[in-house]
């Protein structure tokens, strides 16, 4: 495990379980990336609007402010409206994706997902924002 | 002889102012101066010519009126005497007469003495005389017998004169009548000549020159047939009667004339005919317009008849009642339906019957006095009649017309009685029926609310199915997301620990790992079929329909199951034909079946080969994906069943491949959701072949 670099992208990983915010977090450190991580949509906000990062890994059920909403109000905000969101989900129904996808989510991702899987959508995320006209890369 | 005598003898002759008597004083005179024993005054009748009996004496009276003298017989020796003016003594003996004759005074000498000296041709008469002196007659006698003339000349000839004018009287009036007669009167002598005729008569029989042609012709016909029908019937004595068909001169049509003829006495000893004729034209007319009328009537009556009988036949032939009333409200006619109606039947009597009969009679008399009481000409009015047999009340409606002649006289009322049983029993059973249909419908109304309540009950039972169903839809999402996120921890740690995160393995370590994480495939793959079924059983599967390209589609497939061929010795092929319609349908849903079918056939040959081939018939609706494998084959017994979910021909031996046995039910339930279906045909140990049907459009790509 090599400490992530100042200038290695940022990833947010909002996860209301311990153990789904570790696996993803710890294998994203592993693999240089630098991460923060929330455990409900409130401190999500928070930290969104506070470190403003690169990408973010959002559960959708969460305590009180829920993934969706999150999301929502993230993408209402000029400060974190550019911010991919890769909504995370153990949900494997269409109705759930397609709302994530309503309230501006930029991907979604079933749960269970492999570590390695996921760092791939993170990366390609990464990647569009770049094309876009983003500047983070890792 | 004194003068005395003489002069009682005029005296007498004056005072007498009739000349019978006259005669027999100058009589009673000569025989008691004279010696006069019979004598006989005879005068000249110069009407009929004649020497006829004035009176006598010593001779019967019937010998004196029968006395009767034709002077026309001039040889007579009367004759002679009464021209020769002087008188004349006739001797029995018979020799100084120059023929025999007979007076009443019988066969005796007597004198014929003139009556009167007069410058007439023939003279008054003659007195003739017995028992008077032999030799010159005394100048007494011829005295008495002057004076006798002088006073019967006056006498006399003022009765004649009186006789003449009222005789011409008598005679124009006579002519008047027989002229005031139109019938032709005729009085023709024995020679059939005309003596007498009337205007009638002469109409017919006489024409003047001024008389055309056929007039004359007609006449002189007439004349003819006239004359022999007279002499036809001469013979007879008595009065005759016989027909005469004679023409009418003025206008040439014949005349049918009655001919009454009668002997009559001209003159002493003549006879003659007097024929009226009467016209009978006109009468055989009538009698033959009688006579055709007659024949028209009996024609009319047997036409009457003709229609009577029809009109009977067909009032017969009507089962209703009819009845044919005058205006005075009697009965004139009714067919046999009426008569059972309104009349005692023959037979035996029976009280009941003719009681009824006889309300029958009442009801229908006041109904019929309604029509005839009021204006209309028609009238309607339901009654109640009894049956006379069995007493049965017989609703009926009567209806009545009035017939009207012509001249708008009311000659009879017809009235025809239609029976209302029948009708009554019909409504009766409608109403039956109405009432029955009533029931019925308040039937199926309950019913109809039962059901309604039924209804209601399966809607809120099928509503909490509907709620149950997507609870347990609602209960296996969230299975599945609870299953999912401790899924999530086992397969995340177990891939860091293989990713050597935390430090490198040992070898039977990472075998172990390795085991852990299949597991967890496995019951990923589970959890999402079952999520899959669970979706389409409660409808809630997404289908979104593209245009989808097969080979491009294929292609992926073979991609994907590029590391399993790799771990096989199979050999495996894809055929595709030129010419491919490019099709409609849900992209996902078609890989996740063909991936499916392709993965199970090649878990399940263990060698030989596995091939997929797209098929299309030209114009066919439908595009077969077919996957035919070498592989273990299914028994037909279980062919059915392995798209059951949770079937798997061999259970054991799908496990041990990985399978879930949702996925051949999944793949059919999906095949169905596109309009597809899913065939097999398989034989144990000989492999499979299974074909996906997908309906396409005839468009080429």
């Amino acid at each position: 495990m090599s400490p992530a670099e100042e200038s290695a992208p940022l990833v947010l990983v909002v996860d209301d379980v311990d153990h789904g915010r570790e696996i993803f977090a710890e294998y994203l450190e592993y693999r240089g990336f630098r991460v923060a991580t929330a455990a409900d949509g409130l401190e999500a906000l928070e930290k969104a609007f506070d470190l403003r990062p690169d990408v973010i890994l959002m559960d959708l059920s969460l305590p009180g402010i829920d993934g969706w909403e999150a999301t929502r109000r993230l993408k209402q905000d000029d400060r974190t409206r550019d911010i991919p969101v890769i909504a995370l989900t153990a949900h494997a129904l269409a109705s759930a994706h397609d709302r994530a996808r309503e309230v501006g989510c930029n991907a979604v991702v079933t749960k269970p997902c492999l570590p390695k899987d996921l760092e791939q959508e993170v990366r390609r995320q990464l990647e569009m924002k770049t094309t876009q006209g983003g500047d983070a890369h890792p | 002889m004194g003068s005395k005598a003489k002069l009682a003898l005029v005296d007498a002759l004056l005072a007498e102012q009739e000349a019978r008597p006259c005669a027999v004083l100058a009589l009673r005179w000569l025989e008691r101066h004279a010696g006069l024993e019979r004598g006989l005054c005879t005068v000249v009748d110069h009407e009929s010519g004649r020497l006829i009996g004035l009176a006598g004496m010593g001779a019967s009276l019937a010998g004196v009126d029968s006395f009767s003298l034709d002077l026309a017989d001039r040889t007579h020796p009367l004759v002679v005497a009464l021209a020769g003016g002087e008188p004349v003594a006739f001797h029995d003996s018979g020799q100084s007469l120059l023929r025999a004759f007979e007076t009443p005074l019988g066969n005796t000498v007597f004198h014929a003495i003139p009556l009167g000296n007069l410058q007439e041709e023939l003279g008054l008469g003659l007195l003739l005389a017995t028992g008077l002196e032999d030799g010159p007659v005394s100048d007494d006698v011829l005295w008495a017998t002057e004076m006798l003339g002088v006073r019967l000349a006056a006498l006399w000839y003022r009765r004649i004169q009186t006789d003449e004018r009222r005789h011409k009287r008598e005679r124009s009036l006579l002519f008047s009548i027989i002229n005031a007669v139109t019938d032709p009167i005729l009085l023709t002598d024995a020679d059939g000549r005309i003596l007498v005729a009337n205007t009638g008569a002469e109409r017919l029989l006489t024409a003047g020159e001024d008389k055309r042609e056929g007039w004359r012709r007609a006449v002189a016909l007439n004349n003819m047939l006239f004359s022999a029908s007279l002499f036809t019937n001469a013979a007879e004595s008595g009065p005759t009667r016989r027909e005469l068909l004679l023409v009418d001169p003025s206008e040439g049509l014949d005349l049918l004339f009655e001919v009454l003829s009668s002997p009559v006495t001209i003159r002493a000893g003549e006879t003659g005919v007097v024929s009226v004729l009467r016209n009978v034209t006109d009468l055989r007319r009538a009698t033959e317009e009688i006579e055709e009328n007659y024949r028209k009537l009996r024609v009319a009556e047997a036409a009457t008849r003709t229609e009577r009988d029809r009109l009977d036949l067909i009032l017969n032939s009507v089962l209703d009642p009819i009845l044919v009333t005058d205006p005075a409200g009697n009965l004139m006619r009714m067919n046999p339906p009426a008569e059972r109606m309104f009349t005692f039947p023959a037979g035996k009597r029976n009280v009941e019957v003719e009681r009824r009969v006889r309300t029958n009679d009442a009801v229908f008399t006041s109904f019929v006095s309604n029509l005839y009481a009021g204006q209309s000409l028609h009238w309607r009015r339901k009654l109640s009649l009894l049956d006379p047999q069995t007493g049965a009340t017989v609703p009926v409606e009567a209806i009545s017309g009035k017939v009207v002649s012509k001249h708008g006289e009311e000659t009879a009322v017809v009235t025809i009685l239609h029976d209302l049983t029948e009708a009554e029993e019909k409504a009766r059973l409608y109403e039956q029926v109405t009432r029955h249909s009533e029931e019925l419908k308040e039937r199926v109304r309950e019913a109809t609310a039962e059901l309604a309540e039924q209804n209601e009950l399966l809607r809120r039972q099928a509503f909490q199915l509907e709620q149950a169903s997507a609870m347990k839809s609602q209960f296996l999402a969230n299975v599945s997301h609870e299953l999912r996120t401790p899924l999530n921890a086992i397969m995340g740690y177990t891939h860091l620990l293989l990713e050597g995160v935390s430090g490198s393995m040992t070898p039977p370590q990472n075998d172990k790992l390795t085991r852990i994480d299949a597991n967890a495939r496995h019951l990923l793959a589970v959890i999402n079929d079952l999520l899959d079924i669970t979706r389409i059983e409660s409808g809630k599967m997404p289908v979104q329909k593209d245009r989808v390209l097969l080979p491009e589609l294929i292609d992926e497939v073979m991609t994907e199951v590029e590391p399993v061929i790799a771990g096989t010795r199979l050999k495996v092929t894809h055929a595709l034909p030129p010419e491919l319609p490019e099709i409609e349908t849900d992209r996902q849903k078609v890989k996740q079946i063909v991936l499916n079918l392709l993965s199970n056939a090649l878990k399940f040959t263990p060698e030989g080969s596995v091939a997929i081939r797209l098929e299309h018939e030209r114009d066919a609706d439908e595009i077969s994906i077919i996957v035919t494998d070498t592989g273990i084959g299914i028994a037909e017994e279980n062919q059915k069943t392995i798209f059951e979910a949770f079937e798997q021909a061999n259970s054991s031996y799908a496990r041990r491949h990985g399978g879930t046995g949702l996925g051949l039910s999944i793949c059919r339930r999906l095949a169905h959701l596109l309009d597809g279906r899913i065939n097999l045909v398989s034989r144990l140990g000989e492999g499979s072949t299974f074909t996906l049907f997908l309906p396409s459009k005839s468009r080429t790509v």
